[in-house]
């Protein structure tokens, strides 16, 4: 790992890092959730970016992580890090099952994307039925701030660990983006039959791919779960939070280290501000996200991350 | 997020999208004690938006009349200035409000309507130590935890189902037990199984027998199923909980196959006591009973409320009655306190013997957050109108029961 | 359990229920087999359309099935437009860019929606939606036996639209062959207009035949919207005859299973199939294409 690669990742978290110096509680609130959806961001940015496998339900892998690190506290008392480090591996799993099921059935392209959706669903209809999840009415973490708890009396606290969080999924990709995997994920994303007959594994590659992201956007999941300290099925399973993931990571640059952070915080920043002059408008935020969308993939295809790399370069070779 | 200051002075400048606090006339203000601040937490927008439009219209209607009456006479007549959050129908975005409010320096918060919204966002108020005032969410969880900052004014799932099924036992007792057999038709998410779990519990040991229960999704696409099914069983009574959608196509749809049973008894059904239901479809809705929340129709302060909301073309639902008591409970307790302390105003709410609300309830007692005084009552749609026929201190009608077919 | 009285109602229910499916169905499936995407807006304009309807009937005083003409032609040219100047432009050619799109334009029809009407639950009034008919034993829904006619109708047409005209072939040939019908001088890009154009024009067609019956909310597309992409998986994307018998059946499993199973278990059932046939047999119970 170069320099030049960390910088801008260091510039950024650090930056963020020591917002709670003078900003306010409103602002950092707003910070952690935008953070979080950026974590989940960037597990789908390695599916869907780097390995070129568009999923439309996210949501599943983020309800699972969620209620999985609920679940274990509330119903078996078990530990809240303890509860999320397993949200995380149940995340993975799911992941797992579900890319095992649709790769090797040789889902792809809009295949893919809505079997995807239909696996959230269902699990959104389960969670909404089923009595452990507490159903309708929804699940209950108990506030009892302290660090055993994984409770923030701060927001500042909160706010460090998703950081944290964030930095550690950075270096992770950054470590896939110039290492062996990432080169065959890149590969499948290009072209699969080339892919194969260079010895590359393809299924073995998007399972990895697929149970990584898991386990990335499960932990998104869980911090969403302490912090909110209240889940429900449309919030864990809803169709929203796939959407929104795949928002972040599309306007952000797909397949970038930053990207899916950039877009989560633009995104989020854009949808703010406009609540704040339109307010009155009802989902005006959320018109605006798909005009975003819908402009990121006509005119700016490389993403925010994208557009500033190449701007770099056209003054780096004049 | 429309996190908008409202003054009741310039409601009208708020009317026309006025977002931030206008800084002019501060001059006018500086004679008075400074305002109360109350925060009013609404699913402004999102799936609940109409719900949470009446809520606010409620308590803007209360600060209205606390004011025009001299505002709080404690404080030295102090104002109280309404600060409106939207919630937008869920109860992260209602944690958000929470800290906007927090940061306005508000001294209680009422709303949230949807029992999810209460829950999330009275567990965050309670990080401040801040009032939180339920306005509707019935579910029992609510007052179960223990959160000493969290009060409920009306009553909750567990008081609702009780007085429904006491309800209904004298209506068809005093009707001479024309009914017999019932078909429970329920909303499949926690809140429409529970009430079904509970009836069927209950109802055989009152001498009724249920036929089927039958559950369906919200959203339903079609209810001919659950219509036809209903035909074939022939009860005497059908007990509908549904949101107001899948009420709606269930009680056309029974019109369009003829099924006329002796009673539709619902209990704290999304439309039978909804007036757009009572108008839209007339037919449907006639004789259509409900066990729910209403306000007073005997109280002079409600008729005259409720005409006031009637000639400005508004609609009128229980949301209105609820917030409008809510935001007089919370101004009654700041006075109680002499101060617009949050501690002191949670310990005025605990032992408030509050008397000035317009719903039909028993005086007020506060045990563990609940008002041990709340109670649902019995309407039915009558002739085009919505009256209230349990219980009889409240009554403005007598029952139709059983419906002639 | 239930008398074959019941059970019959209950299959002509679903055959009703199923054939409005199937018209929704027919415009997602008649796009995805010229143009190899699937339109996430779908359900959105579905809404589009039943609000439309609705306000037809309340500014103009125009009733539901008057309304069918006019606007089916309205949303043609919406659908043209949004293809050729929208969708189109911005995907540049490639189907997972298309997807994005339309999922860009779901969110804002539905918030567009929502912004303007609020989150109300709204039906047409009046005494329409109570007309029966009686059949033997059974009183049925007059409006939905009208939809199930005019779906069928609708289906016939554009099959004869397919099969015999002029347009229908090209359209044949731009979804065989895009660059070999370019050749022969026929403009890709219209063709993909006028094939969105047909799908939007079917939809404003269902609204008009559902709205009598059913009630219109912002989110109320979503409530058909994945029914008619597992009809469409069903049938094999791009099969007109398959989205009809795909609706069809979907109907009738749906009455049947809500029947006696329980109507809840119904709505995961369609899931079920939608998730078995798409890792099983994704080309369809009727696709022929590998």
């Amino acid at each position: 790992m170069k320099a030049r690669d960390i910088l801008p990742l260091a510039l950024l978290l650090g930056a963020l890092a020591l917002t709670p110096l003078f900003a306010s509680n409103l602002l950092l609130n707003f910070l952690v959730s935008a953070l979080i959806i950026a974590l989940g961001a960037q597990g789908w940015n390695l599916l869907g970016g780097y390995g070129g496998q568009l999923s439309f339900g996210h949501a599943a892998l983020f309800g699972t992580g969620a209620y999985a690190t609920a679940i274990l506290q509330t119903t078996f008392g078990v530990n809240a890090w303890v509860g999320f480090a397993c949200g995380i591996a149940l995340a993975a799993l799911t992941g797992w099952m579900i890319g095992f099921l649709s790769f090797r059935a040789r889902l792809r392209g809009s295949y893919f994307a809505l079997v995807t959706l239909a696996f959230a669903e269902v699990l959104r209809i389960l969670a909404n039925a089923a009595g452990f999840t507490g159903g309708a009415a929804g699940l209950l973490i108990k506030l009892e701030p302290s660090f055993a708890n994984f409770q923030f009396a701060s927001r500042a606290g909160m706010l460090w660990v998703v950081l944290a969080c964030i930095l550690g999924v950075s270096l992770l990709t950054l470590w896939i983006d110039r290492g062996r995997f990432g080169a065959q994920l890149v590969a499948v994303r290009e072209n699969e039959d080339a892919a194969r007959a260079l010895g590359v594994d393809v299924l073995a590659t998007k399972l990895r791919a697929i149970a990584l992201s898991g386990a990335i956007t499960g932990a998104a999941g869980g911090l969403y779960a302490q912090n909110f300290l209240y889940l429900d099925a449309n919030i864990a399973y809803g169709t929203w939070i796939s959407v929104e993931v795949l928002i972040a990571a599309i306007v952000g640059g797909l397949g970038t280290v930053l990207g899916p952070v950039v877009g989560a915080l633009a995104l989020h920043g854009v949808g703010e501000v406009t609540k704040g002059l339109l307010g009155w408008m009802t989902g005006v935020d959320l018109m605006l996200f798909g005009v975003i969308l819908i402009a990121a993939v006509a005119f700016v295809p490389a993403g925010l991350v994208g557009a500033l790399r190449r701007l770099r370069m056209r003054r780096a070779t004049p | 997020m429309s996190t908008s200051r409202l003054t009741i002075t310039r409601r009208t400048a708020l009317r026309a999208g006025a977002l931030l606090p206008t800084l002019a006339m501060p001059g006018l203000l500086r004679a008075q004690p400074a305002a109360v601040k109350i925060g009013i937490l609404q699913p402004l927008t999102g799936a609940l938006a109409q719900d949470g439009d009446l809520g606010r219209l409620g308590a803007t209607l209360a600060a209205e009349a606390i004011n025009g009456a001299g505002g709080i006479q404690a404080l030295g007549g102090a104002k109280v200035e309404l600060v409106v959050a939207d919630a937008r129908s869920n109860p992260e975005a209602a944690v958000q409000e929470v800290e906007k409010l927090q940061a306005e320096g508000v001294v209680a918060i009422v709303g949230g309507f949807a029992s999810p919204i209460c829950l999330a966002a009275s567990q965050a108020a309670a990080r401040y130590d801040l009032p939180y005032i339920v306005d509707v969410g019935v579910s029992d969880q609510i007052t179960a935890r223990g959160l000493r900052n969290t009060f409920r004014f009306a009553p909750g799932f567990g008081m609702v189902t009780g007085t429904a099924l006491e309800n209904l036992v004298r209506l068809n007792d005093d009707a001479g037990k024309p009914c017999k057999t019932v078909v429970l038709v329920h909303e499949d998410g926690l809140f429409g199984s529970g009430l079904a779990r509970l009836l069927q519990a209950e109802l055989p040991k009152r001498g009724f027998e249920v036929l089927e229960t039958i559950a369906h999704p919200t959203p339903a696409r079609d209810m001919s199923n659950v219509a036809l099914r209903i035909r074939s069983l022939r009860p005497d009574l059908v007990i509908p909980s549904s949101y107001y959608g899948e009420f709606v196509l269930l009680a056309r749809t029974m019109r369009q196959q003829r099924i006329r049973p002796k009673g539709i008894y619902a209990v704290l059904n999304g439309a039978a006591s909804n007036y757009r239901f009572v108008k839209e479809f007339p037919d449907a809705a006639e004789a259509v009973m409900d066990c729910n929340h209403w306000h007073d129709p005997r109280s002079e302060e409600a008729k005259a409320l409720k005409a006031k909301v009637d000639a400005d073309g508004r609609l009128w639902a229980y949301n209105v009655p609820l917030n409008y008591s809510c935001v007089k409970l919370v101004a009654d307790a700041v006075g109680r306190a002499g101060a617009a302390d949050r501690n002191k105003v949670i310990e005025a709410l605990a032992t408030s013997d509050f008397s000035g609300h317009i719903l039909p309830y028993g005086p007020t007692k506060f045990v563990n957050g609940q008002n041990q005084g709340a109670a649902p009552v019995n309407t039915q749609v009558q002739g085009g109108d919505i009256k209230v026929i349990f219980p009889d201190a409240f009554a403005d009608a007598k029952p139709v029961f059983p419906v002639q077919g | 359990m239930y008398s074959l009285a019941i059970i019959a109602e209950a299959v002509v229910n679903g055959l009703m229920t199923g054939a409005a499916y199937a018209l929704v169905a027919l415009g997602l499936t008649l796009v995805y087999g010229v143009l190899h995407i699937v339109n996430f807006a779908h359900g959105a304009l579905l809404t589009c359309a039943m609000f439309a309807v609705l306000g037809m009937e309340q500014l103009l005083g125009i009733g539901p099935y008057a309304a069918i003409l006019p606007l089916a032609l309205l949303f043609y040219g919406l659908g043209y437009g949004l293809q050729r100047f929208v969708i189109g432009p911005s995907s540049h050619g490639e189907d997972r860019n298309t997807l994005l799109v339309t999922l860009g334009l779901s969110i804002i029809l539905e918030n567009a929606l929502l912004a303007a009407f609020r989150s109300d639950t709204r039906s047409l009034g009046g005494e329409m939606g109570f007309d029966v008919v009686e059949l033997g034993p059974m009183l049925l829904s007059r409006p939905r036996l009208v939809g199930c006619a005019v779906a069928l109708l609708v289906a016939a047409l554009l099959w004869l639209l397919l099969a015999r005209t002029d347009t229908g072939r090209a359209i044949r040939a731009v979804a065989k062959e895009r660059f070999g019908a370019q050749l022969s001088g026929i403009d890709p890009r219209h063709i993909f207009a006028v094939t969105f154009g047909i799908g939007c024009a079917c939809l404003a067609v269902a609204a008009c035949l559902l709205l009598p019956t059913f009630y219109v909310n912002p989110r109320v597309g979503n409530a058909f919207v994945l029914v008619a992409f597992t009809i469409v998986v069903l049938g094999g994307m791009g099969s007109v005859t398959g989205a009809l018998l795909g609706g069809l059946i979907v109907g009738v499993v749906e009455s049947l299973g809500g029947l006696l199973l329980g109507e809840s278990l119904g709505q995961l059932g369609i899931f079920l199939i939608f998730i078995l046939v798409l890792l099983f047999r994704p080309t369809g119970l009727f696709g022929a294409r590998a």
